[in-house]
């Protein structure tokens, strides 16, 4: 096809354009992966943007010997696994039942409404915080896992994949004999298994991005995940106890506060970082219903 | 007799009931309780007497304590400017960056920028606020090198009231719009590309196929994103503002929600806190059950 020149043109500053927009997107997170490598002297004098300057491992190293970092990331690794788990199991049960005709489940209706009320109204904060509270689920695990262990976005991508899948595979396994667990197991599972995959690695990312549950709902340090732990020694405005602080003067001396910070960003990013291409492949194909074949 | 089906039926149907159960469970416990408990917002809560405890019912006054505070029409006005221009902008950038990935050829270069700007949205808004303040710092941040190279005086981004607002909207666009194009994409590569061929036929050109074959193509959803965004305008963004507020910026930047936070957990106001939370609940309740009225009225547009 012909094109004119205005077309061309056009076509130029398109590219260069969305090439802009992509490396603005980039240069923050360039940036902080550059400052976390460089060495302390080029990071005071500000000489270091988005390649790192006199290479080294210094803050990585400091922060390995930091246990309260390490302490707080297997606290959000032990979130991710218990919560992933009990979301998925929650959501792939009841998304069955509800993909469901009404002639074939009763009272479909009422529970769905039960559940997407809970999106559009809520208790709000201080209620919430006084159930977990009153329910003794402090500084416990169960305090991060159990009040969002429903995520009823989640469910009904979940439910919408499901009414996607035939239902002649259902009534034939119907015939030969299989209850609804074993369906659901059997074929559903195995058919929606991109859905599973989305919903999957979304409640992961999300267990290991959550913060403000951990700030809430712990007393104790030893109890804080990682992105509450983060929240308070990086951009939180509550002064943490005098010890942080005797810590992090010690350490002036030999390192730079910057790159210490940047490099707990960076291994708090990393996590989100790998599964993110699977997340990506997924969340295209998950969303978009209906693309079991007959 | 009806009864009877209703038995047979109940009988028949126990594991799909036995499957909600758990979920249902969770929700009534984890949703519906805490909705009992905005009667604090009618009561001078004392928390030692328990939230069972003998509390007195003191009917409207918190929220005339509220609405008597000077604060309380500051942070109306800072919430529903933050939130009505991220709403504005947060359609607008994502469309129009669908529409020039639309207009590239190049399937690789494509997915690369996809990639790229889809990525940010799925960091947290911790992690993005420490990056953020190391950016934007006035004496090291990497912004203010560029402006101070191009001959500007650094900025406080998050430490001058004036400039805070804008800051949020404009880090909160960037976040986002990647992942908010994603819908955009989907509804273009759905549009038949015969429609193109016949327009290009009758000699249109690019812009003219933009103008009458792609925007018309995804009209449906961009009226349908508006619609549904209408119910997020006492949402200005909790967790990105409370992770870069100070209390210097409190008269352009405080939100209903960091308030509710401070007055609830940091002050143990409880009573006023939770009037101040039900009022924003309801209000966003009317609007989003309004929007979706109006988007299952005219789109047909169903959640379930």
């Amino acid at each position: 096809m012909r094109r004119t020149r205005a077309e061309k043109l056009f076509n130029v500053f398109n590219i260069s354009f969305l090439g802009l927009t992509a490396f603005i997107c980039l240069v923050p997170l360039l940036n902080t992966l550059a400052i976390s490598l460089s060495d302390t002297l080029p990071v005071n004098r500000n000489q270091v943007t988005l390649w790192p300057v006199e290479i080294n491992l210094k803050a990585y190293s400091f922060l390995l010997n930091n246990d309260r970092f390490w302490r707080a990331a297997l606290v959000s690794i032990y979130r991710v696994l218990l919560g992933s788990l009990i979301n998925m199991v929650l959501i792939v049960l009841c998304a069955y039942p509800l993909s469901k005709e009404p002639g074939k489940f009763q009272f479909r209706s009422l529970y769905s409404w039960l559940f997407v009320v809970t999106m559009l109204l809520n208790g709000g904060l201080i209620p919430t915080f006084m159930l977990v509270s009153g329910l003794g689920l402090l500084d416990t695990i169960w305090s991060l896992v159990l009040p969002g262990a429903v995520n009823v976005f989640n469910m009904v991508l979940m439910l919408n994949f499901f009414r996607g899948i035939p239902a002649e595979l259902e009534e034939a396994a119907t015939i030969d004999g299989a209850g609804h667990f074993r369906i659901l197991w059997q074929i559903y599972i195995p058919c929606a298994l991109p859905a599973i995959a989305t919903v999957l690695l979304l409640s992961v990312v999300g267990h290991w991005n959550a913060w403000f549950d951990g700030i809430i709902y712990s007393n104790k340090l030893e109890s804080y995940p990682l992105q509450s732990y983060l929240q308070t020694i990086i951009v939180g405005l509550q002064m943490m106890n005098n010890e942080m602080s005797v810590e992090r003067y010690a350490l002036f001396s030999q390192l730079n506060e910057r790159s210490i910070r940047s490099a707990q960003i960076i291994i708090a990013m990393l996590p989100v970082a790998m599964v993110y291409p699977f997340l990506q492949r997924y969340f295209v194909t998950g969303i978009v219903v209906g693309s079991v074949k007959q | 007799m009806k009864k009877k089906t209703t038995l047979r039926r109940l009988k028949r149907e126990y594991p799909l009931h036995l499957m909600v159960l758990p979920a249902l469970l969770m929700i009534i416990i984890f949703n519906y309780i805490p909705m009992a408990g905005v009667k604090i917002a009618f009561e001078k809560f004392i928390p030692a007497k328990g939230f069972w405890g003998a509390q007195r019912f003191i009917g409207l006054d918190n929220f005339r304590f509220v609405l008597s505070l000077p604060t309380t029409r500051i942070v109306l006005r800072n919430t529903v400017l933050i939130a009505a221009s991220k709403i504005i902008l947060g359609l607008a950038v994502p469309i129009l960056f669908a529409l020039l990935l639309n207009e590239l050829r190049s399937l690789r270069y494509r997915r690369a920028l996809q990639t790229i700007v889809y990525f940010p949205n799925f960091l947290s808004w911790v992690i993005m606020a420490g990056i953020l303040m190391d950016m934007l710092s006035p004496q090291y941040g990497l912004v203010n090198e560029v402006i101070k190279a191009c001959g500007g005086k650094p900025i406080f981004f998050l430490g001058d009231p004036r400039w805070f607002p804008s800051t949020m909207v404009i880090t909160d666009v960037w976040k986002n719009f990647g992942f908010k194009s994603v819908i955009y994409i989907a509804a273009m590569t759905s549009i038949d590309p015969g429609l193109y061929e016949a327009a290009a036929i009758d000699g249109a050109g690019k812009l003219r196929q933009t103008w009458h074959v792609t925007l018309p193509g995804i009209r449906m959803i961009v009226i349908l994103m508006t619609v549904l965004s209408l119910g997020d305008v006492l949402n200005a963004g909790f967790d990105q503002v409370f992770n870069l507020i100070n209390p210097r910026v409190y008269d352009t930047g405080d939100i209903i929600d960091t308030l509710v936070y401070r007055m609830g957990l940091i002050d143990a106001q409880f009573g006023p806190a939770t009037a101040v939370g039900l009022f924003k609940s309801l209000v966003s309740f009317v609007l989003i059950a309004s929007s979706y009225f109006v988007a299952n009225k005219w789109f047909a547009y169903r959640i379930f």
